[in-house]
């Protein structure tokens, strides 16, 4: 797609203004998922295995339907069969079928006139369950012997003889890697671990959906991407796509974690039961057991430098659990892993692997910081054992435009060389440290996406500019809109509205994720802005009787322009509103595609922290988030995504993991032992926003909200080598693990 | 089981709601009264989220039952604006894009006002460990602290 880039001097776009959605969001009166109801309305709750594995011999409701204000109780037998492929996985994941998965897969719903009625019903469910052998560790589980989570799950990319829990194979490379490393004057070889972590969105899963025996059927939830709940609820259920109309309410954090349904097909098939609405909120437990977290990693990395720091060649094995479902995202730790670099020399390979956990969801650039953990880590150890600066050596070995990828393409314009001169240039990295205090760096990429995207303008009787996209506004996104509407149309920023659009309103439009929603809803309200502005220019050209060509847009004023087109006194957008009614009818405009000019972002991380060598804390002392956004739209949102994005990484790297027991359940199913970073935690968040335009967006904008995830696990686990002089090669380095390291050594 | 009758006053207002026993002041909030600026992040007082004020003492509403607010007053986000004008903390987080989805920020408004009520001059770190009770995953608190210190140099030289 041929794009105009727009290189003028921005009026609003850099600006900070203060969000439209701010009133509503510092009142309480912003109405997230769990704050809507409807008239009639029942309460719905979930039945949950409270076994890893078992099969369901018998599931006896007759106690619960007995109890007064109970009305309806469903199970998998009240879902069609006959589905294959994702859309099976989903639905028996939101309902088992012969057998519980995990610790806390549904197995039967309950819909009563309250939420107490509800819960006392689900201890009257009689469930008869068969235990299984289970397994929840990757390497187990891909072991001989190892309980197999269901047969016939591989699809045709995995060698025949591997175990039926190895569900997809990856290999992918290029060069010689023998030669590679013989040109090596150091080759390390390591293994590492990461443990599973959770999105953690302080908003719960909530939903009321509305469904009748016609089929057709409302839902309002709290989702990243309502066109996605609408395909699967409505594959779940076996209904025709549109009948199902979607309205995302104001969403508390997602992350990833709400690009998928786990309670939205149950309180519909109870609605359809009951023929009443049915509300369903996840509890925090249910949340954690129950939704998706990212996946657990195990990987073998090895790689050869140069002794003046070039990397001579890289291979790596990953080997990643989504839990009793394929999806583990394997190949994107693949495909990144090496990624910012320029190896000649470079091979990877992958594998998808179930256990007895929660189906795994996206989560922040899914499947990159467990492999920039593992690769970072070993750069940092080259670097060390090499006597090198960690920086110059990035620099070194940067990609750059026109580098070949390790993934296979050739990189159009990217920032890694500019994040990496900033870093190095900033007060963070000459900063002196103290005794126990060590310092770590590590650069991150994420590719970004496009993904099917719709938008529509509709200009407003006084000449007020009205924005309809199809992404929900998960951390300021509407201020972005707004600014980008507004330095096209050239109107006040005050003088527009963003309206998120519900799936009856609007062509599909894939979530907010893949740190699409600023660059791909943005270019489509931007391309869109023109169409209107054709339009206004026709409007304006006609009345002054002269061609359209002959008209120009300039700071929302319509002006003639060129030798022939005449004298004529400009007309505002206010102007030609207020008479279009009479002139041709409503102006709008529309865009609608799938971009494929997405530009990756590069970071680079410093982190400086202290550990307490008689507990093992880590005290993060400062923090430097570097990295491109090609164009920052709304700056303060942009640092943000970096600071959010970073401490997140923080507690992935120090404290935050899914903890099972013998008995294959999870052991800290609440936040007090889920225990994500607070504030008392961490110091101020430094930024520092690199531009670098991306050639594939009308004003340069990259994605930001991924990338900041991928260096803090290395950067984090570099600063502690460095403060306690031991390699930690499995996360998170909680103070029982650090001070282990610690005692162990020499 | 039988209903309690609890008449209490919440921002001002006296209210009367009838709740069941094991129904938390949250769920009374947002069920009864239809206050559903509190939001419960985890039931457990892990969040903040739920926070409110309980005859001015800071609390996890998802911790007190419905039950026990009879006779007392509470205090909520939906209470913390006088009228059209924005309390400086809440015009300060606005200000400083101290909020990205906005879902923990009423807990983290009305436990900012307790401490700026009890001292109006914390130290960053004092802010940060009162604030500690509060999740916010989005922002990784540093725009937070900043609009709370702000607004409570506003505050103090309004004083």
């Amino acid at each position: 797609m041929a794009l105009d880039t727009d290189t003028k001097t921005f009026k609003y776009i850099g600006t900070r203004p203060d969000r439209p959605d701010g009133l509503d969001k510092v009142t309480g009166r912003a109405r997230f998922g769990a704050d809507f109801s409807m008239p009639g309305m029942l309460h719905g709750a979930i039945l949950r295995s409270p076994h890893a594995h078992a099969k369901i011999v018998k599931i006896d409701a007759t106690r619960a339907l007995a109890l007064a204000g109970v009305k309806a109780v469903v199970t998998r037998a009240d879902f069609p069969t006959g589905l294959t492929g994702e859309d099976w996985n989903i639905q028996e994941n939101v309902m088992a079928g012969e057998k519980a998965l995990y610790d806390g897969h549904a197995v039967a719903a309950v819909a009563a006139t309250s939420q107490l009625i509800a819960r006392d019903a689900l201890k009257l469910i009689e469930v008869t369950y068969e235990v299984l052998p289970h397994v929840t560790d990757v390497d187990k589980a891909m072991a001989e012997g190892a309980p197999v989570i269901r047969e016939g799950a591989a699809d045709y990319s995995v060698p025949e003889g591997l175990h039926p829990n190895i569900v997809r194979y990856m290999d992918t490379g290029r060069g010689d890697l023998d030669a590679g490393f013989a040109a090596a004057d150091l080759v390390l070889e390591e293994s590492y671990k990461t443990e599973a972590a959770h999105q953690g969105y302080i908003e719960p899963h909530a939903c009321v959906g509305q469904l009748g025996a016609d089929g057709k059927g409302e839902l309002w939830c709290c989702t990243q991407g309502h066109w996605f709940v609408r395909q699967m609820c409505t594959a779940v259920l076996g209904l025709e796509a549109t009948q199902l109309r979607v309205t995302p309410s104001e969403i508390g954090g997602g992350f990833g974690g709400k690009t998928t349904v786990f309670i939205d097909p149950v309180a519909l098939a109870l609605s359809r039961k009951a023929n009443r609405p049915v509300k369903i909120v996840m509890s925090r437990s249910e949340v954690l057991r129950a939704s998706g977290p990212t996946s657990s990693a195990s990987m073998d990395i090895k790689m050869g430098m140069t002794k003046d720091g070039k990397i001579t060649a890289a291979s790596g094995t990953f080997r990643m659990q989504g839990g009793a479902f394929p999806g583990a995202p394997v190949d994107v730790t693949t495909m990144l892993a090496f990624a910012n670099y320029d190896i000649e020399h470079v091979h990877h390979i992958g594998y998808d692997v179930m256990t007895n956990r929660p189906k795994q969801a996206a989560y922040r650039a899914p499947g990159a910081p467990m492999g920039a953990f593992a690769v970072e880590s070993m750069l940092d150890e080259l670097c060390r054992q090499l006597d090198l600066d960690p920086i110059e050596t990035r620099l070194k070995n940067a990609v750059k435009e026109g580098t070949r990828a390790t993934f296979g393409p050739k990189f159009p314009p990217v920032g890694l060389i500019e994040t990496l001169e900033a870093a190095r240039a900033h007060p963070n990295y000459g900063a002196p440290l103290g005794p126990n205090q060590g310092r770590g760096v590590a650069s991150g990429y994420w590719m970004n996406w496009g993904g099917e995207t719709s938008a529509s303008v509709a200009i407003g009787e006084d000449g007020t500019v009205q924005v309809s996209i199809g992404t929900p506004d998960i951390g300021g996104s509407r201020a972005s809109m707004a600014l980008m509407a507004a330095e096209a149309f050239g109107v006040p920023y005050e003088n527009v509205r963003v309206n998120i659009a519900d799936t009856g309103t609007l062509g599909i439009n894939e979530p907010t994720h893949g740190s699409r929603a600023t660059f791909a809803s943005g270019l489509a309200t931007v391309e869109a802005a023109k169409e209107a502005i054709g339009k206004l220019c026709k409007r304006a050209a006609d009345k002054w009787g002269i061609d359209a060509e002959a008209v120009t847009w300039e700071d929302g004023f319509a002006k003639p322009s060129g030798p022939n087109a005449g004298e004529f006194p400009p007309l505002s957008i206010a102007e030609i509103a207020s008479e279009m009614g009479s002139t041709g009818g409503p102006i709008s405009g529309h865009f609608e595609s799938s971009p494929d000019g997405f530009g990756g972002s590069f970071g680079t991380h410093i982190v400086d922290l202290e550990v307490d060598p008689e507990t093992g804390r880590s005290t993060i002392l400062r923090y430097l988030v570097v990295q491109d956004a090609g164009k920052a739209i709304h700056p303060a949102y942009v640092e943000g995504q970096f600071q959010g994005g970073a401490v997140q990484g923080i507690g992935w790297a120090l404290n935050e993991e899914y903890v099972y027991g013998e008995d294959g359940c999870l052991q800290n199913p609440i936040f007090l032992d889920y225990r994500v970073p607070v504030a008392s935690d961490l110091p101020m968040i430094d930024t520092v926003i690199v531009e670098v335009p991306n050639p594939g967006h009308p004003y340069g904008v990259r994605g930001v909200g991924e990338t900041g995830i991928t260096p803090p696990l290395p950067a984090v686990a570099n600063a502690v080598r460095a403060a306690i002089g031991v390699r930690m090669t499995q996360l998170p380095l909680t103070p029982p693990r650090v001070l282990a390291a610690i005692k162990g050594r020499g | 089981m039988s209903k309690i009758h609890v008449t209490t006053t919440i921002n001002g207002d006296e209210v009367e709601y009838l709740c069941d026993p094991r129904e938390t002041l949250l769920d009374c909030l947002r069920d009864r009264v239809g206050l559903t600026g509190a939001k419960e992040g985890c039931g457990t007082g892990d969040c903040g989220a739920c926070s409110v004020t309980l005859d001015g003492r800071l609390v996890c509403s998802c911790l007190v039952l419905g039950a026990e607010a009879e006779g007392k007053e509470i205090t909520t986000i939906e209470g913390m604006a006088q009228g059209d004008d924005l309390h400086p903390l809440q015009r300060k987080f606005i200000e400083h894009a101290a909020l990205q989805c906005g879902v923990c920020t009423p807990g983290i408004l009305v436990a900012a006002k307790a401490l700026l009520e009890k001292n109006p001059d914390p130290t960053e770190t004092e802010m940060r460990y009162w604030l500690a009770g509060n999740l916010c995953r989005c922002t990784g608190y540093d725009k937070i602290i900043r609009a709370v210190m702000d607004a409570a140099e506003e505050m103090r030289e309004a004083s």
